[in-house]
């Protein structure tokens, strides 16, 4: 029974970070009805830009924190000025769109080798100070503590952002009718930059937080997590924040389970694909999802 | 001269090679793209139908041609049973349910004892020469050139264009799609098969995710209007790394930027892919006739 | 004689009933109008007809076959076409080859001719250009045969789907506003074409807005208002009906 409830905290942890990293696939989804494949990317660079500031510019992770999450947020203006604006006026914008995304990741992934070498690296020892705690048998340490706390809080801004603000609700608006926010004076061309900064943050934070935790960084990284965040919010739902989180929860749980119950990790992914395929095939919509595209 | 096409073959030898294989399998990605597809899952159709054909070669004794029919007819099979339900989704749906399958796919053939776990199915008799896979090429090739002027090419163009109106004028959207996923999914398995004998072996790294994001840039960078574009984009984007390292490049990072610089610039300025700058591109069942 | 027979056709969506036991009947080769006010479900009925969406109840019988459950390819299969309120063009074909694609079902077009190169296959194409260029012809497009659909004007782009609806020889022909956008001129142009379809004996049910077009061509009119029928008769009656003035009030509908 222990063992059931370390893998549950194990879970909670990994899947709070797949979460992050959904919620900002989703929010670009939700508002433009595109996939931005160069999430991914951005994931990474996040992660190696702390790791550069730590390491080689000496700064304490409370500092290269929000600020590499601040670059992150850049590279999503810069993604969004180069491979999206131009292109939001055509007929098959979603497609090419999607194929932009994909070239700029693989740009990015390009400059990530180019700068921080094809090897694997991990954040110098005292980063983050560890302590770890045993709770009714489960062993916890601070840093997986740290990165929920850091993980939710995030989610929970956004969330907040969302909904109270003037900006936020211009997004929900433009995520449900870009012609009615047109004509109802909201600057759609600058929500939609917003909107491309706030996921590209909250995805570079997912890999600070995920460099930390794995104690590993490459240039390569993103790789694995690009299909289980695609997983996560077909999962959740696309284009529903909280569907995201959920989702990424969810995903988190059965990974760490899988593993366990087989004993191997070999299926791990097998079953969340499958499990996939199965809600594509059953239910598109996700569990919170919402069912119909938005309007032009 | 005979010395020296001797000698650039034996040392582009397996490029040349490959440059087939992957156009090969680019045009079997045509098929659905042409219809408006974006169906991923041609890089797992090739990888079924290699190891296929490598499973019927070392453990049935079957000779090479009947394996390379097993492979591509075992694809087949898979992507008619895959692409009744699967043909449903629209847009990113179906290309992420795709993608799912690939990654099944590949996890199955990674932990199977059958097929060689992720070492690969090895020892396969290397009995691909350059000249077969051409020739299957440009078997492809004319294929799809006349596929186009076809009621099913006419089909498949207007279903990309407008599924409705294409619908409205009698074209059964759902048989057209499947019978499209079914022959690329053949094509594939056919390339293959044909790879599998190529080295000896054939690994489910040979054919994971990236694989399939490849033969998408192929497509997207030739063109998918005509039949030569995936030839077109395969070519250039398998020899690319050959050509930058005669030019001294060596390089990883900088033949990779130069993959995605490629790409971009394409889809932000030659939608429609470099074969559009050999021909005003459009289907091109009239030109020829009007005169 | 009538062709085709609407019984208490019902649609809903969610809670919004679009049409309510919508009946009426079209005489074989004439040209029936169906007119109302925006929202009225003339286009909800146009894609019931069409096979695009099925109604939730009532049917449709097509010279004797049930029309109300089939799916849209089908539909077309039994020779009733269409064209579209918002334009459904093939924006990236010419207009020739808009009218060519149409050919789906009346062109064998088969693979095997063609990749042994056989003669038949050219004939087979030759043939169908031809037809197609007459095609255009008749809706005065044949100066744009080469011209790509999403460079057309808007009135160029109504004629061509239009064009596109008749190649493969439909019976029956559902027009969805032919004439919006257009000016005087050439609404009477369409206006023609559509009398000389009816005069071959095509049926035909349109869709319009522009009031002299829908009562100098029509022999008969329906009018529908919230999804229901308020009348079907001929234009002299419908014209003077007090319910249809009614409707009509202050909506600002005029002829073009």
């Amino acid at each position: 029974m222990n063992l059931l409830a370390q893998q549950l905290v194990n879970g909670l942890f990994i899947g709070s970070v797949y979460g992050l990293f959904a919620v900002g696939y989703t929010l670009v989804f939700g508002v433009l009805d595109i996939l931005n494949l160069a999430h991914a990317a951005v994931f990474t660079l996040g992660g190696l830009v702390a790791l550069w500031l730590v390491q080689t510019a000496g700064m304490s992770i409370w500092l290269a924190f929000p600020l590499a999450t601040l670059f992150a947020g850049l590279l999503g203006l810069l993604l969004n000025q180069v491979a999206f604006a131009p292109l939001r006026k055509r007929a098959d914008s979603q497609f090419s769109g999607l194929i932009s995304s994909i070239a700029m990741a693989i740009i990015f992934e390009a400059v990530a080798m180019g700068v921080f070498g094809a090897r694997s690296v991990r954040f110098p020892q005292g980063t983050v100070s560890v302590h770890i705690w045993h709770i009714a048998g489960v062993t916890i340490t601070s840093l997986q503590v740290g990165i929920v706390l850091v993980a939710a809080l995030l989610m929970v801004i956004l969330t907040l952002f969302i909904q109270r603000t003037r900006i936020g609700k211009a997004i929900r608006a433009v995520a449900e009718s870009e012609r009615a926010a047109m004509l109802l004076g909201v600057n759609v061309n600058g929500i939609i930059a917003s909107t491309f900064f706030i996921s590209s943050a909250l995805g570079g934070a997912a890999g600070i937080l995920y460099g930390l935790y794995f104690d590993a960084l490459a240039p390569d990284m993103g790789r694995s997590i690009e299909l289980k965040g695609l997983a996560v919010i077909i999962l959740g739902g696309m284009g529903s924040i909280p569907g995201a989180i959920l989702g990424g929860l969810a995903f988190g749980l059965s990974e760490v389970l899988t593993v366990a119950i087989t004993g191997t990790s070999n299926l791990r992914d097998a079953v969340a694909f499958t499990m996939l395929f199965a809600i594509l095939l059953i239910r598109p919509s996700g569990l919170l999802g919402r069912g119909k595209m938005r309007e032009a | 001269m005979l010395e020296q096409l001797a000698h650039f073959y034996a040392v582009y030898g397996s490029v040349i090679n490959f440059i087939g294989i992957n156009a090969l399998m680019a045009l079997s990605l045509n098929v659905t793209l042409a219809a408006g597809m974006l169906s991923l899952s041609n890089a797992a159709f090739a990888g079924l139908g290699g190891y296929a054909a490598g499973i019927l070669t070392l453990h049935f004794k079957m000779p090479y041609v009947v394996s390379l029919c097993g492979g591509a007819l075992v694809a087949g099979i898979v992507g008619l049973l895959l692409g009744l339900p699967v043909l449903r989704l629209r847009g990113v749906f179906l290309a992420m349910a795709t993608l799912a399958f690939g990654e099944v796919v590949r996890i199955a053939a990674v932990n199977l004892d059958i097929t060689g776990g992720a070492e690969g199915l090895t020892g396969i008799p290397n009995v691909t020469k350059t000249w077969m896979i051409y020739l299957a090429l440009a078997g492809a090739a004319y294929f799809m050139a006349n596929l186009r002027r076809s009621r099913m090419g006419w089909a498949l163009v207007s279903m990309r264009e407008d599924e409705t109106a294409a619908a409205c004028l009698g074209i059964h959207i759902t048989y057209y799609k499947v019978a499209a996923f079914t022959v690329g999914a053949m094509m594939a398995g056919l390339a293959g098969g044909m790879y599998a004998h190529l080295n000896y072996l054939i690994t489910p790294r040979d054919f994971g995710f990236f694989v399939a994001v490849d033969l998408l840039i192929y497509n997207i960078v030739g063109g998918t209007r005509v039949w030569y574009g995936p030839i077109l984009g395969a070519v250039l984007i398998t020899a690319l790394p050959e050509i930058l390292r005669g030019a001294g490049v060596t390089a990883g990072p900088i033949r990779m930027g130069v993959n995605g610089l490629i790409l971009l610039m394409v889809i932000l300025f030659l939608p429609n892919g470099l074969a559009s700058v050999f021909a005003w591109v459009r289907p091109a069942a009239v030109k020829a006739k009007t005169t | 004689m009538n062709d085709l027979l609407v019984r208490n056709i019902s649609r809903s969506f969610g809670g919004l009933q679009a049409l309510l036991e919508v009946s009426f009947d079209v005489a074989r080769g004439t040209v029936h109008g169906l007119i109302g006010p925006n929202g009225a479900g003339k286009t909800t009925l146009i894609n019931i007809l069409s096979g695009v969406l099925s109604p939730t109840s009532g049917e449709v019988i097509y010279r004797d076959q049930a029309l109300h459950r089939i799916p849209a390819h089908r539909v077309a299969g039994m020779g009733v076409a269409r064209t579209f309120q918002n334009i459904r063009l093939f924006p990236a074909m010419t207009c020739l080859e808009n009218v060519l694609a149409g050919h789906h079902l009346t062109a064998l077009r088969p693979l095997l001719p063609r990749l042994l190169r056989l003669p038949s296959a050219g004939r087979e194409d030759r043939k169908l250009m031809g037809e197609s260029c007459e095609i255009l012809a008749r809706v005065g497009l044949e100066a744009k045969s080469s011209h790509l659909a999403k460079n057309l004007s808007y009135g160029e782009r109504r004629r061509l789907e239009i064009a596109r609806a008749l190649s493969f020889s439909p019976k029956l022909l559902l027009l969805d506003e032919p004439v919006a956008g257009m000016r005087r001129a050439e609404a009477a142009e369409v206006a023609n074409l559509v009398r000389s379809l009816a005069g071959e004996g095509m049926t035909i049910l349109l869709i319009e807005h522009n009031m002299s077009f829908v009562m100098n061509l029509c022999s008969q009119i329906t009018v529908l208002n919230f999804g229901r029928v308020i009348t079907t008769g001929s234009p002299e009656e419908v014209r003077g009906h007090r319910e249809v003035i009614e409707a009509y009030l202050g909506s600002g509908d005029h002829d073009a």
